[in-house]
This record gives structure tokens, sequence and C-alpha cells, in this order.
């Protein structure tokens, strides 16, 4: 589904992600870990393709499609989605009107898509303003619902979310990535940066990868990276991968 | 006054289109009364609730003795070369709007103003609410598409009583050679409302105004919300002003410019003269394209026991702002006028639905060309 190549990429000058392979099948979860500032958001930006991520060698190919250079719209259209950690705030765009616009769907649908999720209080409120870290995710779960994306990015899906909405979300990423179905009916993707590892709980990842200094340094059973790091930090990762 | 249809069927279609984006229905569906004035000649008025009448202003003088207190006292008439060619007027024009005491109505009056073909338009309005009374007036100004140069001077007089609420929505429809001077200003008693909305997306030549709401009694309030685009070659010189003169009073003036090359200079001043009194300015700026935004908001407090504040901003939409919408599919350009469409919208708390569907169609019409 995704395809990573070499790829390298520059903010404000400075290259921040160095020789990234990446490959992700159709159906198949992955987790990004790593520690604060190794380039995790700045991937997931660059597959977007935000202004100020510059590729400056290597390939972003989607479903066979070369994206690299592709506008941001464009991608979205193709059926990349993304969870935004701290999404700006718009005054006077009604998270509705924006579900409306960004899906084509009616507004009784959309109406029905947010009880379905118990989110139709935010439908009327201003875009992200005064919204709480908890309101933020679920309104960003719920774009995502009204979106379909077939991969979808999502940002550190647990900070700032309390136990009993950790529940909420995680079940709600794990529908968007169609857990609930059988492996074969499976088509939908997705990576996920996590820190903390809590949104294992509610879906089994299929791989993991562990980011530093802006390069892939390791592959592996999610959990057990995951143990890894708990026991020994990410020292650890690198004192493996020099062995 | 029977409706002289023959008057409003003389206009252009492009002409009434125009009258349209101002707000002027003329087919007075939404609306309880109406009042026409093409150049020099009121060419009707009608009011259909029991307890408001709609009086052009030599009637209304001949018919109440008691209007006379209320001619150039909230505006003065030495005020400055404007009113004083006004008040020199043998024959003064514009609309009287008188809610009797306890009369209220939900739908809006409309006053339209049109330049049609003389130099000059200059009217005199004055708009009484009486204790308890409550009124909506949407004044539609416009111009029509073929004069290319011309003046409108106008004066509006507001007197809102004891408890009383008035609400005042100007939308303006210009062409780019008009210069436009309305002075206008409030004088609002105890318990008393004063909503004052401005919406002008359109180009114009000149624009100056600089409307006061003297709160005089306890806990009156008062609010002016102005949106407004300036466009190439369009110099807008807009402000409000609120004396808080009672104690328990309040005042808040909001305001929302684009420009797109044209010059906005907005101005606010809040003068706190008595203590308990509240005040606050918001001045937001986007600049899409060069051109001016200055922003002069001023709060001015005299006694203890008065709070006021302003924040002001000028800036452009933010990148990552546009790249958020674009990641949930919309294009550059949707997601562009999507934000300013937001940042346009001022939701003003106390109006009738159908009085902010006409600010937001004023809003959605003009978005178009952004």
């Amino acid at each position: 589904m995704l395809d990573i190549s070499d790829l390298h990429v520059s903010v404000d000058g400075k290259e921040v992600l160095h020789d990234v392979d990446l490959h992700i099948g159709e159906g198949e979860t992955h987790v990004l870990m790593g520690p604060n500032g190794s380039g995790k958001s700045t991937l997931l930006k660059a597959v977007m393709g935000f202004g100020g991520y510059c590729v400056t060698s290597g390939s972003i190919v989607y479903k066979g499609r070369e994206i690299t250079h592709l506008p941001v719209h464009e991608r979205a259209h193709l059926g990349i989605g993304i969870m935004f950690q701290r999404p700006p705030s718009i005054a006077g765009l009604k998270l509705g009107k924006l579900l409306a616009a960004a899906s084509h769907m009616s507004e009784d649908a959309i109406e029905a898509l947010a009880q379905s999720v118990n989110m139709e209080d935010l439908l009327n409120r201003d875009l992200n303003v005064g919204f709480s870290g908890g309101e933020i995710k679920r309104s960003e779960i719920l774009q995502l619902k009204a979106q379909q994306p077939e991969f979808v990015m999502l940002d550190e899906p647990e900070s700032g979310v309390d136990l009993e909405n950790m529940a909420l979300m995680g079940k709600a990423i794990a529908h968007l990535l169609e857990k609930d179905a059988h492996i074969v009916e499976r088509h939908r993707s997705g990576l996920i940066i996590t820190h903390t590892g809590y949104i294992l709980d509610y879906l089994d990842a299929d791989q993991g990868h562990v980011m530093i200094d802006g390069r892939i340094r390791c592959h592996g059973n999610p959990r057990e990276i995951l143990k890894v790091v708990k026991e020994g930090g990410y020292k650890e990762c690198l004192r493996c991968k020099q062995m | 006054m029977q409706t002289d249809v023959a008057e409003l069927e003389k206009l252009s279609p492009k002409d009434r289109e125009r009258l349209a984006l101002t707000g002027l229905d003329l087919e007075m569906k939404s609306r309880c009364g109406s009042f026409f004035q093409i150049d020099q000649d009121v060419v009707h008025t009608s009011c259909n609730v029991r307890g408001i009448e709609v009086l052009p202003i030599g009637a209304a003088l001949e018919k109440y003795d008691w209007l006379q207190d209320h001619v150039w006292k909230a505006v003065p008439r030495d005020k400055d070369r404007y009113t004083r060619y006004v008040a020199r007027q043998e024959k003064p024009q514009g609309v009287v709007v008188i809610a009797h005491e306890g009369s209220a109505s939900v739908m809006p009056l409309q006053a339209c103003l049109f330049l049609l073909a003389e130099p000059v338009q200059h009217v005199h309005n004055i708009v009484v609410a009486r204790e308890g009374a409550e009124i909506h007036l949407i004044s539609g100004c416009a111009s029509s598409v073929q004069m290319e140069h011309g003046a409108h001077l106008g004066v509006t007089e507001f007197y809102v009583g004891k408890n009383a609420k008035v609400t005042s929505t100007m939308i303006h429809s210009w062409s780019a050679g008009i210069s436009v001077f309305p002075r206008s200003a409030a004088i609002v008693e105890e318990g008393g409302v004063f909503l004052s909305n401005y919406v002008c997306m359109r180009p114009v030549r000149r624009i100056e105004m600089y409307p006061t709401a003297h709160l005089v009694g306890k806990n009156a309030v008062g609010r002016f919300s102005t949106i407004v685009v300036g466009t190439p070659g369009s110099h807008l010189d807009l402000g409000s002003r609120a004396v808080l003169a009672a104690e328990g009073t309040s005042a808040e003036l909001v305001t929302r410019a684009i420009t797109t090359g044209g010059t906005i200079i907005s101005r606010g001043h809040i003068l706190g003269e008595t203590g308990s009194t509240r005040g606050h300015i918001e001045c937001k700026g986007l600049i899409l394209k060069d051109g001016i935004i200055h922003a002069i908001p001023e709060i001015e407090g005299r006694r203890t026991g008065t709070e006021l504040s302003h924040e002001a901003a000028v800036g452009k939409i933010a990148r990552h702002e546009i790249e958020y919408l674009m990641a949930r599919g919309l294009d550059e350009e949707t997601a562009t006028a999507t934000i300013i469409r937001g940042f346009l919208d001022v939701k003003i708390s106390g109006l009738p639905v159908v009085l902010q569907k006409q600010i937001d169609d004023a809003i959605d019409k003009a978005e178009k060309g952004f």
C-alpha cells in the first residue's frame, strides 16, 4: 500500500530524515516508536505532503502511484488520512460544516455518524476552539470517520486522553483500521506513532519500527520492541543495532 | 403612503440585484415595514405592525411636536461639514421610525436608500424606541450600477428608551466612485440595548464614519459589530465609540476587517466615565493582498470600577490551517475561502435569525470573489 524508499527530508534547510525505507502492506498496521525529536512526526507530515517538509531525494509510492510531489488534498483524495496531534483552531468554522465539505455526506448522515460515536455535541462548535484534549481526539476521529481513508496515519493518538476516553479512542481507531474484519477482508492500513504503546491494548499491530535521529534503526514485533524500550530505553535499540 | 411600484420598476434588473445584496426584500416576505428613498424622493413607506410607525421625516415632524426634542440631539448639527450640509437643507429627507411604548416586532423594518442619478444624496433619519419597545432595522444603502461618482450623507439618530431594544443592521453596496459619510449616534436609557451591525463587502471610494453610543441609563448595553472588506482603491475609515456614562453599562466593539488591496482604518473608543462599567474592543484583520489595515483601539477609563480591555490582531491565514483542511480533501482555494468565511463569522447575540441570515448571505456572496 505504502512504499517509502531512500527518503531524505529537510526542514528549514536541515536534513531531518535520512535514507528512510518503509513498506506497509494492504491491511497492515505498523507502529512507529522513537525518542522525542527523532523525526517520527516529520515522516508522517512528509507522507501527507505538508509544506516545509521538503523531500530532497527518494520516493513515496502509494498504491503503486508516485505521490512524492502531489499536493496535500490530492493525497487525501487518493485515500490517505492523518490524525493531527495538535490541530489548529479555526474560529467560525463549525466541525459539522467541515465534515460536510470533507465527505459530501448529507447533514442527516453526518448527524447519524456523530451520534454513533457519541460526538454530536461537537458538531456545532467552532473547529478545535476551546476543545479539551479528549474533544480534539474525538473530533479528529470523527473527521477521519467521515473521510474514510484507506491509509491512516495517527500521531500519538493516546496523548492527552484520559483512561475512560482511551477505550473509546482505541475502539474507534481499531474500527477505522477494519480490525473487526476478517484478515482476508481487511484492506485498510495504518501507521501509528506511539510513545506509551497503550493503543496496542485495543488493536493488534503487525510491525513495529524504531526511529532514532531520523533513521529507522529497527523493525520487529511491536510488543517485543516496546518491552525492550520499557526495560532498557532507546539506547538499548542503538546498542542492539550496533552489535 | 402607497407603494409606488412604478418607481421601483423603473430600476434596471442590475440595480434591483444590487439592492437585493443590501438585504432589501422588494416582496416584503420577511419584513414588517419599509421605507424606500431614491435620491431625494421617498417613494414608499409602510408598516404593518401596531404601535410602530414609519414616516418620512417631514410628515413625522408635522405629526408629533415632541419629535423636535429628538432632532440633532444625539448627533450635533455642527459636528462637521457633512452634518452642517444635511442640517441646512430646506427640505430634509429621510425616515422616522417610532416604536411606541411596548410595541415589538421580531421581523425587521427595512429602510433602503438608493443613489440613482443625483450627485449627492442626503438623509436625516430618526429612530425612536419608547419604553419597552423592540425593533430591528435593516438599512440597505446602494448606488446604481450606472452611477460612477456621487456622495451619500446620512445622519441617523437613535433614541433607545428605558428597557427598549434597537438593532440596526446596515449593509452597504456601493460603486468604486462613491463616497459615503454616515453620521450616527444613539442615546440609550436605563436597561436599553443598542446593537449596531455594519457590513460592507463591495468596492467603494471612501467611507468615513464613527458612530457613537451614549449609554446614559443604568445597565444600558451597546454593541457594534463591523464586517468589512477593503478592495483596491477603497478607503474605509471606520470606527465606533461607546460612552459608558451610567453604572452597570457595558459595551463591546467587534471588527473583522479584510483587505484585498484597500485601506481600512479601524478605530474604536470606549470611554468609562463611571464605575461598575465594562467595555471591550476586539479588532481582527486579515491582509490577503498588500493593503493597509490600521487598527486604533482606544480605551479610556476615568473612574475606579470601570473595566476596559482591547485586543487587536492583524495577520495572514496560517499555512498550517490551510493544510489542515487540505488534509481533509479540500483544495487550497476552497480551504482558504472556508477559513476566510469563518474569520468573518461574527455571531451577534440577540440578533433575530432573519437578520443574521442577511449578514451571512452578504458575506457568502462576497466570499466567492476572494
